[in-house]
């Protein structure tokens, strides 16, 4: 091969490689996003079944309730709509009632969404952004509580 | 009074930065030997003015002085002063500062090791790099001043968020910083390079040693944070594709790439146009993770929008670094000839490819991070990328770099020996896979073929940079001779590959046979996972300076033996009235137990989180053997000597025009 043959090669696996590279990060990207509903929105039926996504809100106060083992049942709301969650495993630190947090995980049949992980922020001030987004529209964004969201 | 002082410290590095910008810039355009002179005491005394500013913060820090805005917000009276101390980078503005001051002290650093450098190349670096000061310091002068004022001010101020009230925490920002900042150097050699219309050997030998050291701080920096995730946040995990630690690796990616290139150009005078490319890539990188971390873009796409003056500001200084410096590349670049002649299988060629997988692996992440920005931004839809996504295209990517990172260090320079290395390779090939299978068969499970196939990969990859280091050795005729007259340069590639390979034992390793478990125990219940039993003894009220705590105590055995005694603590810290876990941890090289504690339940019982993770150390051991790599050919001779050659070449140039 001339040497200038030998470069084509060269480039030709090097394009082989990057499209293959890209092929496998778009395949990946398709599988992996993970998109937020609301609770109305998980109501009204917009939320997929069967596929993993998160949904977030307002714990409603006095809806958290311990089962003998680790499972905890809780709700979540946006001040319109109210979805039970279930979830087994430890709660983090900063998750209370009546506080903003973001679930991960999927609906089932009964239309309790079972969640493989819960999120509260590491500040009791933080709102995640979608849960804000979320009161927001609903109307329900209590005003003075979360200083960080309103900065 | 010594707010104020800082105040006017920082402005007035401001204006010395300036000065060190447009004299020495302007001098070396048009040959003005006076103008280019400027720059190394305008560096100098900038340096002095940032470091006052920085020791004011410092000292209101330690004196306790709530008027000023920052330490009343992020410090307390009850705070030990260690933390009092370290709490200066603890929030946003502070942290900015340790930028700019970190900033300052490269620069500094380059006026003292840059006697072999022209005095127009020097002024050329030295302006870049003050163009690049003027841009941090206005941010923080006009955005996020640390030292401003609060009236009346507080008795006693809010404390230091306690997530970072720890020892790892404290050095990881200043190491990280450090890494981030110090590829400014390597940044700003490059633009230098392209004014001066000088890329030839001697700018990627001058600019290697200092990628390198950057490389190590930047190694260093995230191999601490991962350490920190892992005992601080008490979930058992040691990295979680996060954007934060995503802003951090990319620009690792790409400085490794960056240092691979650059001893191509040095050594072979090749791939000159890639490297200065990589060069700034690697800086805007350290930007964009410093924009995406101190923007609050992260937390939310709206905060920024609520408060547009920091993350607009940062945007428009990214803007303008990154198509500012392509677009001088544009011009420039063309202008470079590649010279250097080489053979299709050619270690040339190898490190290309070595590039190329990194710079792929780099750009998958940013687009997985920067992707759910940008949608969000255009009000699109909420997503977020899981990790998931991350390990589906990062190992692929990785997996052929991890291959050929084992053979590549055998491959000579413009032609190598194909017949050759494969003949000596492939036992050593065919052994290391029969290694890995074995072991993960014998110790773990028959039939993983991830652990098989990691395990694998990592012995390849130390073998290959054992028998290339033999291979040099055995040129000598003597063992003894042959070690001691390598240069420190091959031990550092030694050691970087073997702490790559060790890394990848850790990793896959604790992936595959990490076990968790999450239970409900009362005092004196036991529980059994990984062939250990935890017993939980019960929970004491224990009291730290600044927190409450309760204290669980476990009893850990195997069979009969007691192994350990673990007091993991559930903290609440008495002013901001945070509830913290703090998970405690018995380390071995081959295993770690771990304990967390949950929610307290009624009578005396505790959710309680346990975890046996088998060689999780190797995976920071590994990034501590590639930093040790790195010290290594940082000492190597050649540096000095080339330097000291350079002097006396120009002496005897001197001596002669007499």
């Amino acid at each position: 091969m001339t040497p200038r043959q030998k470069r084509m090669v060269l480039v030709g696996l090097i394009l082989a490689g990057v499209a293959g590279a890209v092929f496998l990060a778009l395949t990946a990207f398709q599988k992996n996003l993970l998109y937020f509903y609301t609770p109305s929105q998980v109501i009204s039926g917009e939320a997929p079944r069967d596929y993993t996504f998160r949904v977030g809100g307002l714990v409603v106060k006095g809806s958290v309730k311990r089962s003998e083992g680790v499972t905890v049942r809780f709700d979540v709301t946006d001040g319109v709509a109210t979805v039970p969650v279930v979830f087994t495993g430890i709660l983090p630190d900063l998750f209370r009632e009546g506080q903003g947090i973001i679930s991960i995980g999927k609906l089932n049949g009964q239309g309790v969404f079972e969640a493989s992980e819960v999120l509260a922020k590491h500040d009791e001030n933080y709102m995640p952004p979608e849960v804000g987004d979320a009161l927001k529209k609903s109307g329900q964004l209590p005003p003075e509580a979360y200083k960080d969201y309103q900065k | 009074m010594i707010a104020e002082l800082g105040h006017f410290a920082l402005v007035m590095a401001l204006m010395m930065a300036i000065i060190q910008a447009l004299f020495p810039l302007w001098g070396a355009q048009c040959g003005n030997a006076l103008w280019m002179a400027v720059a190394k005491p305008a560096a100098r005394s900038h340096f002095l003015f940032l470091l006052t500013a920085f020791v004011c913060l410092a000292i209101a820090f330690v004196s306790n002085d709530f008027s000023v805005l920052y330490v009343a917000e992020h410090s307390n009276s009850s705070l030990p002063l260690y933390y009092r101390i370290t709490a200066v980078w603890g929030a946003h503005e502070g942290s900015m500062l340790l930028w700019a001051f970190i900033l300052g002290l490269w620069t500094f650093a380059v006026t003292l090791f840059s006697r072999s450098l022209s005095e127009e190349m020097l002024a050329r670096v030295l302006g870049v790099m003050a163009l690049t000061s003027i841009g941090i310091e206005l941010f923080i002068l006009f955005t996020s001043n640390p030292f401003d004022r609060i009236v009346p001010s507080p008795v006693d101020g809010n404390d230091m968020n306690p997530l970072l009230q720890d020892f790892g925490m404290t050095i990881h920002p200043p190491m990280l910083y450090m890494g981030y900042v110090g590829l400014s150097v390597a940044f700003s050699f490059a633009i230098a390079a392209l004014l001066g219309g000088s890329l030839d050997s001697a700018w990627a030998r001058w600019s290697r040693p200092w990628t390198l050291v950057a490389w190590i701080f930047l190694t260093f920096g995230i191999t601490l944070g991962s350490w920190w995730a892992y005992y601080e946040l008490g979930w058992g995990g040691w990295w979680f594709w996060d954007p934060v630690e995503n802003a951090s690796f990319m620009p690792w990616l790409v400085a490794t790439a960056l240092l691979h290139s650059l001893a191509v150009t040095e050594k072979r005078g090749a791939f000159k146009a890639w490297t200065v490319l990589l060069a700034l890539f690697a800086f805007s990188l350290s930007l964009l993770g410093t924009f995406l971390v101190r923007s609050g873009v992260l937390t939310s796409v709206h905060a920024f929008a609520s408060d547009p003056t920091r993350g607009l500001f940062i945007l428009v200084f990214l803007g303008v670094v990154v198509g500012g410096s392509l677009l001088l590349y544009a011009i420039r670049a063309p202008m470079v000839k590649d010279n250097a002649r080489y053979a299709f299988v050619s270690k040339e060629n190898l490190l290309l490819l070595n590039n190329i997988l990194l710079v792929t692996a780099s750009a998958s992440i940013l687009l997985g991070t920067l992707y759910p920005l940008v949608l969000d931004a255009l009000s699109l839809g909420k997503i977020s990328v899981g990790s998931p996504y991350f390990t589906a295209v990062f190992a692929p990517v990785m997996a052929p770099m991890f291959l050929l990172a084992g053979i590549a260090p055998m491959f000579a320079w413009r032609q190598a020996d194909l017949n050759r290395i494969f003949k000596r390779m492939w036992p050593v090939f065919v052994a290391s896979w029969i290694l890995g299978i074995g072991l993960t068969a014998v110790f773990f499970k028959v039939d993983d073929i991830r652990a098989m196939a990691g395990l694998g990969m990592a012995i390849w990859l130390a073998a290959g940079a054992l028998m290339s280091l033999y291979a040099r050795v055995s040129l000598r005729a003597n063992f003894w001779d042959g070690l001691r007259s390598q240069s420190t340069s091959v031990y550092g590639m030694t050691f970087a590959h073997l702490g790559a390979a060790v890394f990848l034992v850790g990793a896959v390793l604790s992936n595959q046979y990490s076990v968790e478990k999450i239970v409900r125990l009362a005092p004196n219940e036991s529980t059994e996972i990984g062939g250990y039993s935890f017993k939980f003894l019960g929970v004491n009220d224990v009291s730290g300076p600044n927190y409450r705590a309760k204290e669980g105590s476990f009893q850990v055995s195997k069979g009969d033996k007691p192994v350990a005694e673990l007091k993991p603590q559930k903290r609440v810290y008495k002013v901001q009235r945070n509830t913290m876990t703090e998970a405690a941890i018995d380390p071995g090289l081959f295993r770690d137990l771990y304990v967390a504690l949950g929610e307290p339940m009624d009578k005396g019982a505790w959710t309680v989180r346990v975890y046996v993770k088998p060689f999780i150390r190797w995976i920071w051991l590994g990034g501590l053997l590639m930093m040790t790599g790195g010290l290594c050919s940082v000492a190597d001779r050649r540096y000095r000597l080339a330097s000291a050659k350079l002097r006396e070449s120009i002496g005897a140039v001197e001596l002669s025009a007499r």
